[in-house]
């Protein structure tokens, strides 16, 4: 195959600069580490059912990951502990030699998609307030996100009006195989809290909903349900855009994590195409699909598809927007994109500036 | 852009079972009393709602009738408007929503012997995919070998969405088979409605329904690679039809991205995704999705083969007004291809003259 080379120049000059990563995700030492933020009946429960969500393991994937915790196998804190669990650990492997001014904390596996939907509201909140105390406390540089139980849209909007006004918080933190799509009106209530708090709405990859990856049932390998997360975020974008989510919430800013983006065009494309013919159905609608999503929809990098020649890429931004494309890396997971290699693309020094670091100021308003 | 090559070859056209009335002459006592005894409603599937602006072009609608019903309005406003020399039938009546086996068998042969009788017969410009029972893939091995004999089902022909992701073992049989008659698969839109259209529930919309077709296009093109049917069936060519394909250079991106860092997992596929596609996959040219300008040569550029895209109007669905079934500025030799050589290397049995 004719595999074109990165260009490195452009990469090397890039960590030199601040930069912005958009997902980076904490770990908890152990399960204890949220008891100070657990009350006594849910740290029993946790104890005695453990953590169930619409899987069949107790823990563990059905999908065993490609990497021992999906982590680099570098990332393992020298002192023990989970990949991502050492702050300390965590400077001195990414956030210093990669320059990272403002990271974004994304917490998996913290209660949401949980079946007990009480526990799921008291576990998102125990690990909130972890964030806070363990590491935005900490290090000025990260910012927290919020996580809600969303299949309980209004319990939900209630944790994001407690956080309202917090300047650990950067966001709303949902996942994105939830239990219907995202754009249904069981979810408005979240939209409505985020959009009168001023946070974005980040969907980050992966959850709980108990459906199968496809529309057409159960796949077989871990890559499939990796690459089938791209698709999901078709579809949940799809639906938000299509119930009306965007017109009724305009102020509504989304962020879509670690689903990749050159799929976003293609999906634009289609929306407009179909909306043009079967408009009649959709009345509530006022614009094209592509206007919703140019206006209101962020989209961070990780993992960075990769053509061949990479210049394709090139097209890929313009038929996104330059302003709405976010740097991520996803440390410490396996598929971690470095800052200096996994955009090795002709980048002007402002086009890099913006990816790497200004749109994500503007979009978790921290320009300034 | 309009067309009228003389010797292009429509590849996804779509007569219609006009009811489960039609069928009597071809279904066996057992079912024929079915129908009356249990007061079976049509098959009409809600993948393609009847009146839907999708599901007919206003002016291909017949009067009081569903479209693609008339074989003289068909060849009137398919074949002849665009000059083809063939057209490959895709019936979509919707046989692979049952659940009982034995009954779609019985009904995928009736639609099967439906469309030799009473639209092949009628027209020699038109060729068939043969309808099967997915839900049994032995029993779809059958209706294969039973139509194959007839050398004008040229494909067989599946549903994007169904039991079970269609790269799984359980369906070899049914490549096995096509493999072996020089069949492509091809894969059409729909679904059998056996999970919701999408990875994340149902929606609400027809709108998303429509919407959540490519989506599951692609989550097939990765189960197929990804489980190495390519690698067991290698003269096997697949085409997705009604698919959209200006997704597809993102989607092998992302693709052979992870089968770089993940193909340990799956040894058989030990080529990079790409090229499986350029060698096995095909897709049908409607519906486009792009907006006008340059984006469609710039998609072009991102696929980087001219041998994937097979001319299809798509007819009666509505996906393009007037006569403007390519996209504008397409080079000479690009539409040849399109209209008349990459349908002929794709289906084999369009190159000799049909023997009944």
């Amino acid at each position: 195959m004719n595999v074109q080379v990165a260009v490195r120049e452009a990469g090397q000059q890039a960590v030199a600069q601040a930069i912005a990563d958009c997902d980076i995700h904490p770990y908890p030492k152990s399960p204890k580490a949220l008891y100070p933020f657990l009350e006594r009946r849910w740290q029993r429960h946790l104890e005695t059912y453990g953590l169930r969500t619409r899987q069949g393991y107790e823990s563990g994937p059905a999908y065993p990951k490609g990497q021992p915790e999906a982590a680099r196998r570098d990332a393992f804190p020298p002192g023990g502990g989970k990949p991502g669990s050492d702050l300390d650990f965590m400077r001195k492997q990414h956030l210093d030699p990669n320059h990272v001014a403002l990271g974004i904390l994304n917490p998996l596996r913290s209660g949401q998609g949980l079946q007990n939907g009480d526990f799921a509201h008291a576990y998102c909140r125990a690990v909130n307030d972890w964030q806070v105390a363990e590491w935005t406390g900490k290090e000025p540089r990260l910012k927290a996100s919020v996580l809600v139980h969303y299949e309980d849209g209004p319990g939900a909007a209630a944790e994001i009006e407690r956080r309202a006004g917090d300047a650990n918080f950067a966001q709303v933190l949902l996942l994105s195989r939830t239990a219907e799509p995202l754009g249904q009106r069981r979810y408005w209530p979240i939209y409505a809290a985020a959009e009168r708090a001023n946070l974005p709405v980040g969907v980050h990859a992966f959850g709980y909903g108990g459906y199968p990856v496809t529309g057409a049932g159960w796949p077989s390998y871990y890559i499939e349900e990796m690459v089938g997360h791209s698709q999901c975020c078709q579809s949940l974008l799809t639906s938000m855009v299509i119930e009306g989510v965007f017109e009724h919430f305009p102020r509504l800013r989304v962020v879509l994590i670690e689903a990749g983006f050159a799929w976003l065009p293609a999906l634009k494309w289609r929306l407009d195409k179909i909306w043009g013919r079967l408009r009649d159905e959709t009345p509530h609608l006022k614009r094209p699909p592509s206007e919703y999503i140019r206006e209101q929809v962020w989209i961070t990098t990780q993992p960075v598809e990769e053509p061949e020649p990479r210049k394709h890429l090139l097209d890929t931004i313009e038929w996104i927007g330059w302003d709405r494309l976010l740097f991520a890396t996803d440390y410490p997971h396996w598929d971690f994109d470095d800052p200096a290699r996994a955009l090795p693309l002709p980048f002007t020094d402002a086009q890099h500036r913006r990816v790497f670091l200004d749109n994500a100021r503007t979009v978790y308003g921290l320009a300034g | 852009m309009s067309v009228r090559a003389p010797e292009s070859i429509d590849c996804d056209i779509h007569p219609a079972v006009p009811g489960l009335q039609a069928l009597l002459p071809y279904l066996d006592d057992h079912w024929r009393e079915t129908i009356v005894q249990r007061g079976m409603h049509e098959f009409s599937s809600i993948a393609y709602p009847e009146n839907a602006p999708i599901t007919a072009r206003p002016d291909f609608r017949v009067n009081g009738g569903k479209a693609g019903t008339d074989l003289d309005q068909l060849r009137d406003q398919a074949l002849d408007r665009f000059g083809s020399r063939l057209a490959i039938c895709n019936c979509l009546y919707g046989v692979q929503l049952l659940f009982s086996e034995d009954m779609a068998a019985g009904f995928a042969r009736a639609v099967n012997d439906y469309m030799a009788r009473e639209w092949l017969d009628r027209e020699p410009r038109l060729r068939a995919s043969i309808v099967v029972p997915v839900q049994n893939p032995e029993m779809a091995a059958d209706e294969i070998e039973r139509c194959a004999k007839d050398r004008r089902f040229v494909q067989v022909l599946m549903l994007v969405m169904g039991d079970m992701p269609l790269g799984r073992r359980i369906y070899w049989p049914i490549y096995a088979a096509a493999e072996r008659h020089g069949l492509p698969i091809g894969i059409h839109a729909g679904s059998g409605y056996r999970h919701p259209v999408t990875g994340v529930g149902w929606p609400s919309y027809y709108t998303e329904d429509y919407a959540a077709q490519a989506v599951a296009f692609q989550s097939q093109l990765t189960s197929l690679i990804c489980e190495g049917v390519f690698s067991k069936f290698p003269e096997l060519k697949v085409v997705l039809m009604e698919s959209g394909f200006t997704w597809l250079p993102a989607h092998l991106w992302r693709l052979t991205k992870y089968w770089r860092g993940l193909r340990t997992e799956i040894p058989w596929t030990d080529v990079a995704p790409i090229e499986i596609v350029r060698r096995n996959v095909r897709f049908t040219l409607q519906p486009i999705d792009a907006p006008p300008g340059d984006t469609f040569a710039r998609i072009l550029d991102h696929i980087g083969c001219d041998e994937l895209l097979l001319f299809s109007t798509d007819y009666p669905h509505w996906q393009f007004d007037g006569d403007a079934a390519l996209p504008e500025a397409l080079p000479g030799d690009l539409v040849r291809k399109i209209m008349i050589e990459n349908p002929q290397q794709t289906y084999p049995r369009l190159l000799k003259e049909a023997v009944r």
